[in-house]
């Protein structure tokens, strides 16, 4: 089973970003990463001097590169950059809505969590495409997984399965709207909340995370003891999202669990001690309220 | 521009029509249509008579079979699609890809709309849409503006649909998992959203407090009207203050961008609510009628409150008008 690192969501400084993903190159055992600016299209400029660089980087330490394109595309340079990147040869994209099947059909790429995929006849238009590798939705249980996967043992079937989860993405910048500012002129406000804005109930309940557009989960998902149940669906790669943690170490959790070096109890602890103040849930690969540890 | 109105019940079905609908879309009562409700939708033999019934009186309908099929259930929703053209549907609304593959392939001939909550939100999307399936018009996500409307409806080969009046989603629809992060049903695949079975009420001294799948979604002053916990259109917390953080509970009205929406090009105004009685059909639909009759007689149409028929008793233009940006 592969493991993958997917994209950063949140809007880290620059520098930041470059250096994360240095030292996933460097020291992670993640067999594939997508990286590029997938939420706001207005991020995506800060990044783009450091990216030829990450890629070469990770490529070069044997890692196998996804490209994301944007989940929301509406505007005009929106699409020109979503165009363009479909156009790349560089590395394999990840296609994060349909936007990109124009131009990408009949050449090989990757599907991401944001294209609805709930079943196999889906899942086999899209490899008959040229999908090779599809990270299906978060909310789909493992029962339909196992059968997308087993009609389509031709592709890489991947499960989200570490980070908070991506639940809805809108036209509306709620950071934006919380400072008080337009979407135009936002001031980069996101950039203060590296690991989400918490959105609690008003009771304080830890509810919700808001990432400028992007609505995620408070919980962090955690499926280290669903490994084996994951293994025996068919399964091939565990999608870990980077928070703003030592994203390394959990990478060599999942790692040692997946080698048998470590139990799923003693991954939990591990991860709880990486990650430390938020709950696990895996209640949607159960057919569970998302929120929900079973 | 063609007024297409919801039905929920075969009644419902018969008062749009006469209240002067040039469309109707219903969905058959299981989880194949994402407006799936207890008591709601239509039985193979309502879908056959109501078909009669519009098509006696000039108007159509539009079989909405927009949830994402089950995986090792598909042939399910295959049977909604085979049902409805043999049933003489005006159009198949859908949202699965591998369902439009299906419709494209075994009925060729069979008009195809992309649902909303297929989420084409740009021209490139919609040109996959029409290139690979022949779909011959798109439902446009509440998340565009009528410059972006009409945009899109200029570069488009197909016919452009979009919501006029009702609830409103603030998240692109199709792509949110909000209702089954709390409740484990979402509308993808329940064919729901904030489902009533997951809501409860709990009144105390301080007022009412409504939950969702055991989160509070809003608390209401005792003097204060308690709305229905929609989870995005409740009060939350944050370090910044309490509030609608985002979505105040309010209902999409674009009466007042109808000429807007007429030079943008679009060919046809969806009003919201399967799951809305009588009433609100009949008024909402005359409502409607008049406003493009008159809009068509080359008159600015009049504005009658529909408030009455809102969500909060509050209205919005959504994103239609550019302030979300």
């Amino acid at each position: 089973m592969q493991l993958s690192l997917g994209p950063v969501l949140y809007n880290w400084a620059p520098e930041r970003w470059r250096d994360f993903y240095v030292r996933i190159a460097d020291e992670a055992p993640v067999d594939v990463v997508s990286v590029g600016e997938i939420v706001c299209s207005k991020r995506s400029p800060f990044f783009a001097e450091h990216l030829p660089e990450v890629i070469e980087r990770l490529q070069r330490a044997g890692k196998q590169v996804l490209l994301g394109s944007l989940i929301l595309v509406s505007l005009r340079r929106e699409r020109r950059q979503t165009e363009e990147l479909c156009a790349t040869e560089d590395a394999l994209v990840e296609v994060n809505d349909l936007t990109c099947l124009r131009s990408i059909t009949g050449r090989p790429h990757a599907i991401g969590p944001y294209v609805n995929i709930y079943n196999e006849t889906s899942a086999a238009f899209h490899v008959r495409q040229g999908a090779a590798r599809i990270c299906l939705p978060p909310e789909l249980p493992i029962s339909s997984a196992g059968v997308i996967a087993a009609a389509v043992p031709q592709a890489v079937i991947e499960i989200f399965a570490f980070g908070r989860v991506p639940l809805a993405i809108s036209a509306r910048c709620y950071h934006a709207r919380l400072h008080k500012l337009s979407k135009d002129n936002c001031r980069f406000v996101c950039e203060k909340d590296p690991d989400g804005l918490a959105l609690k109930t008003l009771d304080q309940q830890e509810f919700l995370t808001i990432n400028g557009v992007q609505t995620l989960s408070h919980a962090c998902t955690n499926l280290v003891g669903d490994i084996g149940a994951l293994r025996e669906a068919g399964i091939g790669s565990l999608r870990l999202s980077p928070q703003d943690c030592d994203m390394v170490d959990v990478v060599r959790t999942f790692r040692d669990v997946l080698d048998g070096h470590e139990d799923a109890e003693g991954a939990s602890r591990r991860l709880s001690d990486l990650y430390p103040g938020v709950a696990f849930a895996n209640g949607f690969l159960r057919g569970q309220p998302g929120f929900s540890f079973v | 521009m063609e007024l297409i109105c919801p039905a929920g019940t075969p009644a419902a079905l018969r008062s749009a029509i006469d209240a002067g609908a040039d469309a109707v879309y219903c969905g058959f009562n299981d989880e194949t249509n994402a407006r799936n409700f207890p008591g709601l939708n239509f039985s193979r033999d309502e879908l056959r008579k109501g078909i009669a019934f519009a098509h006696g009186r000039g108007a159509r309908i539009l079989v909405a079979i927009n949830t994402f099929p089950r995986a090792s259930s598909v042939a399910l929703w295959q049977r909604a699609v085979d049902d409805a053209v043999a049933a003489g549907a005006d159009a198949l609304i859908v949202a699965d890809i591998g369902l439009m593959d299906y419709v494209a392939k075994r009925h060729p001939g069979q008009r195809l709309h992309v649902s909303v909550q297929a989420a084409a939100a740009n021209p490139d999307a919609i040109a996959f849409y029409v290139g690979t399936f022949g779909a011959r018009r798109v439902v446009l996500p509440r998340v565009l503006s009528v410059a972006e409307i009409a945009e899109i409806t200029r570069e488009t080969t197909c016919e452009t649909e979009v919501f006029v009046f009702g609830g409103l989603c603030v998240m692109a629809e199709g792509r949110c998992s909000l209702s089954s992060y709390a409740t484990g049903k979402s509308p993808n695949m329940q064919g729901v959203c904030s489902p009533a079975s997951h809501v409860a009420y709990e009144d105390t001294v301080r007022g009412t407090t409504s939950r969702l799948g055991g989160f509070t979604i809003n608390r209401f002053a005792p003097q204060e009207a308690a709305g229905y916990p929609t989870l995005c259109k409740g009060r939350f917390s944050t370090a910044h203050g309490d509030g609608y953080i985002f979505e105040d509970p309010v209902s999409l009205d674009a009466t007042t961008l109808l000429t807007g929406l007429k030079s943008a090009g679009v060919a046809a105004l969806k009003i919201e609510g399967r799951q809305r009685g009588r009433a609100y059909i009949e008024s909402v639909v005359r409502h409607f009628r008049r406003a493009l009759d008159t809009l068509e007689q080359g008159r600015e149409a009049d504005i009658v409150s529909l408030k009455p028929f809102t969500e909060g008793q509050a209205t919005t233009l959504g994103a239609y008008r550019k302030t979300w940006r």
